[in-house]
């Protein structure tokens, strides 16, 4: 049978425009090529702002990972300009971070994941009962009867009759479909109720920063206010509102994601050794953990594994950190060849592929907008997988408890989490972890609150004339995606340059000057192994992509030129 | 109204058959119309309240489900987030029961071939096209491709069988963030590229869902949009001012204002005004609506509003922090100050509405503005504001 070139694009599901290119034979993928085929230039726009203004054009970076970037936006101004933020801010900042990632997670799996794993025609023809029986089995959530599951069915069933709509020209009856129909029945009824959850919860963010999309947040803290005895401020009433809607996050995450995730788990269970990718993983905190400056570590160091040494922690050090355009549409003054660090790029957008309506990227040396990130020359894996065995690696009693514990329903070791499985199972084990880290955050802000500790804004580095006249900063989180930072050089108190490393551009990128695949590309092509059944119906390549949560929006950014005559020491 | 709900609703039949079926009384029906009514009433419109619950009850009932492609073009993702958040018209409500959504790359279910298979036979036959995202039109298009072919020929193609084109979000107005100066890819809004019929701007980054939503309702209702503004947008949610229906307004008139974050007067709720608010030169719902179902909104929350339902408000409203040009010193003329400029937008808004049933003339008009809009940098221009600014304090 000859190899077969595949073009699937768009990519649906995702955050941006994904475009994914591929060769395959006898049912298994030989090579791939990630192409990300937007690009917006909003680095670029925040040359000559204010810096306080950053982290607002930031923010637009991405409405799904809404809050990450202006968090580390804020974060590197915050380094560059030595400021302090008061404990109650940072709390807040914890619990709006907090909330986003569970949101983020248990969204990516009902909404843009499991129509990969759960087949909605399937689940039309379920028994109620049956599917009852099958929920109590699994979770104690009390949303569980025959007449809510024949409900659903019903009302998608008499929806489709108008349409199949979002459901329609799904790979309906694909043979790689697995589950029965009971258990298709149960996802369904739980994407619908992640429809209501999510909308609940996420108003913790509209109570602190104002609203969800694009919450406001604030170089020096935070612009809400914390008074007790007044009606518009952070007052018992909002503390109330916020401790049930943390209660209600915490809630869905044990008592329907976790279960759900381990219940559909345990009928592919091949796919613990299916899209393994690149052997070196990274990251510089637990999930939602942010910091300024060099990344510290929170309840554990920042480190990375190399070589597929999982048991092995090296040290995170953000001077080895290069991005290199040999496969991607900019030109740079130091040539194709050249790794930067985000210190030292100065790089323009260049296009040199097809004018559109092309058929074809992969048959051009540039095929992507996004860059490469290497770490030491290694292209690195960033995200929940990366957090959970980098916890793991470190001995973090709570993450390795979790992790034994799912493991063992997997009847897998530490190396399946390297893969499709792998990285989905992580985004269920690090939220169960998460949802309790906000119960802890919130009680600490109460007792702050409790003791008189209510400021949230520093004000002694507000104005820019308290500013050194040239300031460089980085800021980074482990966004749900993974790991981010954001760099900034700030020259008479304006942005003179401005760069974001991107979890998604670590995972999304194309080959670096040596030929080697980004975190995507290698998750298909690597070992030779993928399957790809029918090209026309790529269930399994969305499977692996979808793994990975993409964020193409995150992943594509360009670096602002330099400004004339600055020396620029890398920190 | 009724909770219990026991099947979609298929399309062909009446809404008021399948309300009835369903067990929904009519005073139910009308309950939710009088809410729905409250939402529009928002602007002022013939015949008050009452009767137009009626209206609205009417012409619902015999409403189709229609098919409707919702593209996302140079964007975030954060507009289709947000009818993701709403409220009035839960999203699962919206897609199983109120429209067919046969295209969103977000939620859809196919990708690569099957997906443009999809796209393709909804483009075929009438539909609703919303859209998010810009179209950056510099070197060919190739800054923003979907199945290999440019943002730009995607929305084409979609609008030509289009019953009507909404444009949600500040991208798709104008071009939002990526259009802000230098504005690299040549980033426009919708009604750039789509120039022989009115577009509908529902306006904000994001905009407020119950925004995206009741502009659907209303179409299914009426089947055409909503009143609308000089720029485009529904009337009932862009008509007033922020700062007019704003809770902290009562300070701004008693000149109590909070001169930094978090001080005595942030603490006691008092205007946001001296730290940079643009509330009284945007236009948006947002103390009205409320985000997040009726949540909360920014300046309630504590940080000022950064105008972004308004054009160029990257260009226009920044430094975020600073006074809104012109503004004089607080206590000295401040409200007439503010007024002059929120006159001078309503007067657009008015102009608007004037013009109004000569929808094709503003179409033609803006036929003129292909090329991408990039305002003059503010910011990189105020070296003489600063410096005064410097005096000042």
């Amino acid at each position: 049978m000859a190899s077969e070139r595949i073009v699937i694009d768009p990519i649906t599901r995702i955050e941006g425009h994904l475009r994914i290119e591929l060769e395959a034979d006898n049912g298994r993928i030989g090579d791939a090529w990630a192409c990300a085929t937007q690009f917006r230039g909003i680095e670029r726009v925040l040359q000559g702002r204010d810096p306080r203004d950053a982290w607002a054009f930031a923010q637009r970076i991405c409405g799904v990972c809404t809050g990450v970037h202006a968090i580390a936006s804020i974060r590197a101004v915050e380094d560059a300009i030595k400021c302090k933020i008061p404990p109650c801010a940072e709390l807040i900042r914890n619990l709006v971070s907090g909330m986003a990632t569970l949101q983020d997670h248990v969204m990516h799996f009902y909404h843009l994941h499991a129509l990969d794993w759960v087949d909605v025609m399937s689940a039309l023809k379920a028994d109620p009962a049956a599917t009852s029986r099958l929920a109590a089995s699994v979770s104690p959530w009390p949303n569980n009867s025959a007449t809510w599951y024949a409900e659903v069915q019903k009302r998608v069933a008499a929806s489709a009759e108008g349409g199949l709509g979002i459901f329609s020209g799904g790979y309906w009856g694909h043979p790689a479909y697995r589950l029965p129909p009971e258990a298709n029945l149960m996802a369904l009824a739980h994407y619908l109720e992640a429809l209501s959850w999510q909308r609940d919860i996420i108003r913790l963010h509209t109570i602190f920063a104002g609203k969800n999309p694009h919450p406001n947040y604030l170089v020096g803290g935070m612009g809400c206010s914390i008074n007790l005895n007044n009606q518009i401020t952070v007052n018992q009433v909002r503390l109330d509102e916020m401790a049930g809607m943390i209660d209600q996050a915490k809630r869905f995450v044990l008592e329907v994601y976790y279960p759900d995730v381990l219940a559909i788990a345990s009928f592919y269970p091949d796919y613990a050794a299916i899209g393994a990718s690149s052997p070196n993983l990274m990251a510089t905190g637990e999930s939602a953990w942010s910091c300024s400056g060099a990344p510290a570590g929170g309840v554990f160091p920042a480190a990375l594994l190399m070589d597929g040494n999982y048991g092995t922690a090296h040290p995170f050090d953000s001077k080895r950190v290069a991005e290199f355009v040999s496969s991607a549409w900019y030109s740079q003054p130091e040539g194709d060849r050249q790794g930067l660090h985000p210190w030292q790029g100065r790089t323009e957008p260049r296009y040199t592929g097809p004018k559109p309506p092309f058929k074809q990227l992969s048959d051009h040396p540039k095929y992507t907008w996004c860059k490469a990130p290497r770490y030491d020359g290694r292209a690195v894996q960033v995200g929940p997988n990366a957090r959970i065995m980098v916890a793991v690696a470190q001995g973090h009693a709570e993450t390795v408890q979790l992790a034994k514990e799912g493991l063992g329903k997997l009847h897998a070791g530490i190396e399946a989490l390297n893969s499709t499985l792998g990285r989905t199972y992580c985004r269920a084990l690090e939220s169960v972890i998460l949802a309790r880290r906000m119960d802890q955050w919130f009680a600490q802000l109460n007792e702050r609150i409790k003791s008189g500790d209510t400021a949230t804004f520093n004000k002694e580095r507000w104005e820019p004339s308290s500013w050194p006249k040239q300031a460089q900063g980085m800021g980074f989180m482990e966004a749900a995606r993974g790991t981010l930072s954001h760099w900034i050089e700030i020259e008479n108190g304006r942005i003179a340059r401005y760069q974001a490393v991107v979890p998604s551009t670590w995972n999304s990128s194309g080959r670096d000057p040596g030929g080697q695949r980004g975190p995507y590309e290698e998750a298909l092509a690597g070992g030779g192994k993928h399957p790809l059944v029918d090209a026309k119906r790529p269930l399994e390549v969305l499977r692996t992509i979808h793994s990975f949560d993409p964020c193409i929006s995150c992943a594509v950014h360009v670096l602002v030129p330099g400004g004339s005559g600055v020396e620029v020491k890398v920190r | 109204m009724n909770e219990s709900m026991d099947d979609g609703w298929p399309g062909g039949e009446g809404f008021r058959d399948y309300l009835a079926r369903r067990g929904v009384t009519r005073r139910d029906f009308l309950s939710f119309c009088g809410r729905m009514a409250v939402l529009f009433g928002a602007a002022s419109l013939p015949g008050g309240g009452r009767a137009f619950a009626k209206d609205v009850a009417e012409r619902l009932s015999g409403a189709k489900r229609p098919s409707v492609i919702y593209l996302q073009l140079q964007e975030c993702t954060g507009c289709v987030e947000s009818l993701l958040r709403s409220g009035s018209s839960p999203v699962d409500r919206l897609i199983l029961e109120q429209i067919s959504l046969d295209y969103n790359e977000l939620l859809m279910a196919p990708s690569g071939t099957a997906a443009e298979e999809v796209l393709k036979e909804a483009e075929g036959r009438p539909h609703l096209l919303l859209v998010n995202g810009s179209v950056p039109l510099n070197d060919d298009g190739v800054y923003c491709t979907i199945g290999g072919d440019s943002a730009l020929n995607v929305l084409k193609r979609a609008a030509q069988k289009a019953s009507a084109v909404i444009a949600v979000g500040a991208c798709a107005e104008y071009g939002c963030v990526q259009a802000a100066s230098p504005n690299l890819t040549g980033a426009v809004g919708v009604s750039d590229v789509i120039t022989d019929r009115p577009v509908v701007n529902i306006s904000g980054c994001p905009p407020i869902a119950e925004t995206i939503t009741a502009t659907l309702t209303y179409y299914l209702a009426y089947g055409h949009p909503p009143p609308l503004d000089g720029n485009g947008r529904p009337l009932f949610a862009y008509g007033q001012r922020i700062h007019d229906k704003c809770p902290r307004r009562a300070s701004f008139d008693a000149g109590q204002f909070a001169d930094s974050f978090d001080d005595d007067n942030a603490r006691q709720g008092h205007c946001l005004y001296r730290l940079g608010c643009k509330g009284p030169a945007t236009f948006a719902p947002c103390a009205t609506v409320e985000w997040n179902m009726g949540q909360s909104f920014p300046i309630k929350a504590g940080h000022p509003c950064l105008g972004c339902t308004e054009r160029h408000f990257y260009d226009r409203m920044t430094p975020f922090y600073e006074r809104l040009p012109g503004f004089m010193v607080p206590g000295l003329g401040v409200e007439a100050t503010a007024n002059t400029i929120g006159i001078a937008a309503v007067a657009a808004s008015v102009g608007g509405v004037a013009v109004h049933s000569a929808a094709t003339v503003i179409a033609k008009k803006r036929a003129k503005k292909a090329q991408p809009e990039t305002l003059p940098l503010a910011v990189l221009g105020d070296t003489e504001k600063r410096e005064e600014q410097d005096k000042k304090t």
